[in-house]
């Protein structure tokens, strides 16, 4: 007798298990089966410093959230629905995120008495009654694993490690998700270990059929398609959107991409990624450090480049003698600082948005940069894009803040048409611009304050640029006191007229007459958008606003936020943008912050912000 | 004279005609200009102490680049900060007064991405072995096609005369007022420990020699290193003096030239010692076929590094001209090349299809 199918709105998803379990691998590939299923997505991989943490304890434990849904989402969501724990250390690490009522899928043949112990289970969870009240199935994963690879010719050791494919194919059956995409992907990675490759299917079947024929799973249930605006559709995280959005930068302002980088947690992938694709002329520099790796990006930025440098945290602190010398020099450079969390290693493969002012600020002298900040995974494409068009058209570095949230979550990605993305074409200087046939370096186009750009290997366009000051027009060597307020302030002007050049601050206020705004920045949009939503669905009235241009502003930002009689600006910091707020504009901005390294939950900012509403009213 | 591959020709064309004079530059467009040295003299007045050997450089250099027969716009400067570092200015190339110690990472960046350029790293001592060791000893050892030149006065001059990196041990200086304890470096043992690919000395005040190097030097395609020794009148002044002064500088100078015997003045010679280190001996007593003739082009560099170990103690045996010049590839040779090879095995890239790679779905 066939099953019965449930059907659901949304299931939030979160496997769980040893670092070496592989549940990265396995949330992933769930990720895509969902994908390829049409549903709309967020997920939130979350995994320790170490690369194989001691296996069975706390810090060891790496999970994957998944939140699928037949409508559009914007978060990976606050709390599971279902949780996969392949262990004690597992389940006792997220069982407090996990609601009563939810279900609790475990591994039982780990659940040993030294296991257990190990993460300081005086009593077997199972047994004692503390999982009162959720839905527990106690599946013997393990063992049922090996049992189904009997006939492989494994040693037991491999025969064990198939079992995050028995349990992604249990997963699998259990929300009837496509499987031909898992089982091609099987095929390409073990191509070369045929063996291993069939016990992996087979342990990922065995894990389907389990879920079929047995009886602790009476239902499973369908999530249906969501209806998400007509297009083709990718899975995308962040790191893979910012590297395709630079690839697409180079081309756009027909320039050859060069990639400065130095390896670094989370900003690692995207120079993975850059370096596969050098058949779009894409170098790719592994550096000694974080600073050759910049200076390497404005070396060749001077030479006809787009230069780009990668890193996080402790790596932008190192880069930024360099950032202030691309500022003197005036060359276009893209600086991806993938936040986390600080200060010092702070909290490597966390998140966190606590690098704005350093951003903004982080130099010695008056050193403007613009700095942009992706909302969504997604976003990041849209970004690097946009960086390179305002470093190319205005000479002047540019700091991307992603962060870690951002970099490893994934969404659904609407492919864009190649054909409408914008002409980014750039004119290097081709002769002089001076009288007499002079060439003067610093003569600055009158509507961008650009200087021109001009390479090597143009013949009558030979100068010399550094770190000193330069004399306006000539770009000579000064030290005259008057030239330097007027170089200072012309930087400055520069910078700040991009505002005319970026699109206004978009107002998301459906019914015209919230008195509460919450503006947002970077990684919080899906979080501070889902909360909104909430609080809409109880009546609440809220604007929202994100800004992706962090400097400058857009041009309208003070007449928005002089709209709404309180406006809420959730940070994962201590309120830096609420102090860049209060000091530019003098508004007394609300600041909520939370440093866990971890996105917010939805809920927690729909509380925070009708407690603003209720006190506004 | 380090003369052994180089067939330089006035004109920066090869004496048959087939392209560029220097091997270090195949990929730079030939000038069909004829320079002559005022043409890379730049309009800024030169702003170093009176005396300072960094002139007798600039001159050097000035005079040689017509020889390199590269188009002025094809040549870049780059410098990090100190009193050499003001090279760029002075002449009539592009060039780059980058920040401190940073300058063979900017030159990497540019090297690696236009191999069009003929790309000079000017560079000192505090510069190039102190703030910016690292950038320095990784550019050696990927041997990108630059040519690093470190002015060597053993001291700082710019921030005002304290000990460099390689000052030696005691010496009294603003900052060490009884004697600085640092161990000093020995440029030309760290540049071989880094494996370079190409290493020589000169002196400032040697022009005939300064420029034979720095032609060996761009003959080179790959990094090249060049240690020049060059005196501060201000702060350390004379500290090269052994080495110039015409009645003592030939018993002290070995001067080495490939396929030559190695002889320090007419009577003392390099030979083997005991535990296959390199000595100075008397010929007379060690015997004439006991004598190393030199080979630049040891792919091991034990013997380099051996012969520029000769100059302890302090001067007494100086060898100076080319340690080592070996041909490798060049990292910016290889990188090109794993471009061209992508773009031809897999063709051109395409946005759109790069895009709408991996798993993908339509939605009506
Ligand atoms: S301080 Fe010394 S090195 Fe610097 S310019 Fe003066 S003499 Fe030359």
């Amino acid at each position: 007798m066939p099953k019965e199918v449930q059907r659901l709105d949304r299931v939030i998803i979160r496997f769980a298990g040893d670092s070496g379990d592989g549940m990265q691998l396995t949330g992933d590939r769930f990720t895509q089966e969902t994908a390829s299923f049409g549903n709309d997505l967020s997920t939130l991989p979350n995994f320790p410093a170490e690369i194989r943490a001691p296996a069975g304890t706390l810090p060891g434990v790496s999970s994957f959230q998944l939140h699928f849904a037949d409508h559009d989402i914007m978060t990976p969501g606050d709390a599971p629905n279902v949780l996969v724990a392949m262990n004690p250390a597992a389940l006792r690490a997220n069982i407090d995120d996990v609601p009563k009522g939810a279900m609790v899928i475990v591994n039982t043949d780990e659940f040993t008495k030294r296991a257990l112990a190990k993460v300081g289970y005086t009593a077997n969870p199972l047994e004692d009654g503390s999982l009162a009240g959720y839905k527990v199935s106690a599946v013997p994963l393990t063992s049922m694993t090996v049992r189904a690879l009997e006939d492989f010719g494994l040693s037991k050791k491999d025969s064990e490690r198939a079992k995050n494919m028995f349990a992604l194919g249990l997963l699998s059956w259990m929300y009837n998700r496509p499987t031909e995409g898992t089982l091609d992907f099987l095929r390409a990675k073990f191509a070369k270990k045929p063996d291993i490759m069939s016990a992996n299917i087979a342990a990922f079947k065995a894990g389907w059929n389990f879920g079929e024929t047995t009886e602790d799973f009476a239902v499973s249930y369908e999530v249906r398609p969501a209806a998400l605006p007509s297009g083709t559709y990718r899975n995308i995280t962040g790191n893979t959107a910012l590297s395709y959005g630079l690839v697409a930068g180079a081309e756009l302002t027909g320039l050859p991409l060069f990639l400065g980088s130095y390896p670094i947690t989370p900003a690692s992938d995207i120079l993975h990624e850059l370096s596969r694709h050098k058949r779009f002329g894409v170098r790719t520099f592994q550096a000694e450090d974080e600073i050759a790796g910049v200076g390497a990006a404005l070396g060749a930025s001077f030479g006809g480049a787009l230069g780009v440098t990668t890193t996080s945290g402790p790596g932008m602190v190192l880069k930024a003698e360099t950032v202030g010398l691309a500022v003197m020099t005036e060359l276009p450079l893209i600086v991806v600082d993938v936040q986390r969390g600080g200060p010092s290693t702070g909290l490597p493969t966390k998140t966190e948005q606590a690098d704005l002012l350093m951003a903004l600020f982080g130099r010695n002298g008056e050193s403007p940069v613009p700095v942009l900040a992706p909302r969504s995974p997604a976003d990041c494409f849209d970004i690097a894009v946009e960086a390179a068009r305002i470093a190319t058209k205005y000479r002047t570095p540019v700091i991307v803040l992603s962060d870690g949230y951002l970099a490893n979550g994934s969404e659904p990605w609407r492919i864009p048409d190649v054909s409408a993305l914008p002409d980014l074409s750039v004119e290097f200087a081709a002769g002089p611009n001076g009288e007499d046939g002079a060439f003067l370096p610093y003569l600055r186009d009158p509507e961008t304050l650009a200087r021109p750009w001009a390479v090597p290997g143009t013949a009558g366009l030979e100068h010399r640029i550094g770190g000193i000051e330069k004399s306006d027009r000539t770009g000579d060597i000064s030290y005259s006191p008057a030239n330097h307020d007027l170089m200072v302030r012309t930087r400055q002007a520069k910078v700040d007229g991009i505002s005319r050049d970026i699109d206004p601050l978009e107002v998301d206020d459906p019914t015209g007459d919230a008195d509460v705004l919450v503006l947002g920045w970077g990684g919080t949009y899906g979080s501070i958008g889902a909360a909104v939503r909430r609080v809409r669905r109880v009546g609440g009235r809220v604007a929202h606003a994100h800004l992706r241009h962090l400097n400058p502003f857009p041009g309208n930002l003070e007449e928005v936020l002089r709209r709404y009689d309180r406006v809420l600006v959730p940070e994962i910091n201590l309120g830096q943008l609420a102090l860049l707020l209060r000091g530019r504009f003098l508004v007394d901005v609300i600041s909520y912050t939370k440093v866990r390294g971890l996105p917010f939950k939805a809920e927690e900012l729909a509380g925070v912000l009708q407690e603003v509403i209720d006190r506004a009213e | 004279m380090p003369s052994e591959n180089t067939d330089g020709h006035p004109n920066g064309v090869a004496a048959d005609g087939s392209g560029p004079a220097f091997k270090g530059l195949t990929l730079v467009p030939v000038s069909d200009v004829r320079y002559r040295m005022k043409d890379f003299k730049s309009d800024q007045e030169v702003r170093w102490c009176p005396g300072c050997g960094d002139y007798a450089i600039l001159a050097a250099f000035q005079g040689f680049l017509p020889e390199l027969g590269v188009p002025r716009e094809n040549i870049v400067i780059v410098s990090g900060i100190g009193c050499s570092s003001r090279f760029p200015y002075y002449l009539s190339t592009y060039g780059m007064h980058s920040i401190h110690g940073r300058a063979p990472a900017i030159a990497t960046g540019l090297a690696a991405s236009r191999p069009d350029l003929s790309v000079w790293v000017v560079t000192g001592d505090g510069d190039g072995l102190s703030i910016g060791g690292n950038h320095l000893i990784h550019a050696l050892r990927r041997n990108v096609n630059i040519n690093v030149l470190m002015f060597n006065n053993r001291i700082y001059g710019l921030t005002k005369g304290q000990y460099s990196p390689t000052s030696e041990r005691g010496k009294v200086t603003k900052s060490s007022p009884v004697g600085s304890l640092d161990t000093p470096f020995n440029p030309v043992s760290l540049a071989l420990g880094a494996e370079a690919s190409f290493v020589a000395r000169t002196v400032d005040s040697d022009r005939r020699h300064l420029t034979s190097v720095l032609r060996a030097a761009a003959d080179h395609p790959g990094a090249s290193f060049v240690e020049i020794y060059q005196n501060c009148p201000i702060f350390n002044d004379d500290a090269f003096e052994p080495l110039k002064d015409p009645g003592q500088r030939d018993a002290r100078l070995l001067r080495m030239e490939h396929g030559e015997p190695l002889m320090v003045g007419a009577d003392r010679g390099v030979v083997l010692g005991e535990y296959g280190e390199l000595v100075v001996a008397d010929v007379a007593e060690a015997g004439e076929d006991r004598v190393l003739r030199h080979d630049a082009h040891r792919t091991d560099p034990g013997y380099a590094f051996a012969l520029s170990r000769l100059d302890r103690p302090a001067f007494e045996h100086v060898p100076v001209g080319l340690f080592r010049s070996v041909r490798r590839p060049s990292y910016d040779e290889m990188l090109n090349g794993q471009i061209a090879e992508a773009e031809t095995t897999q063709g051109r890239g395409d946005l759109a299809a790069l895009l709408a790679s991996g798993d993908t779905w339509t939605v009506e």
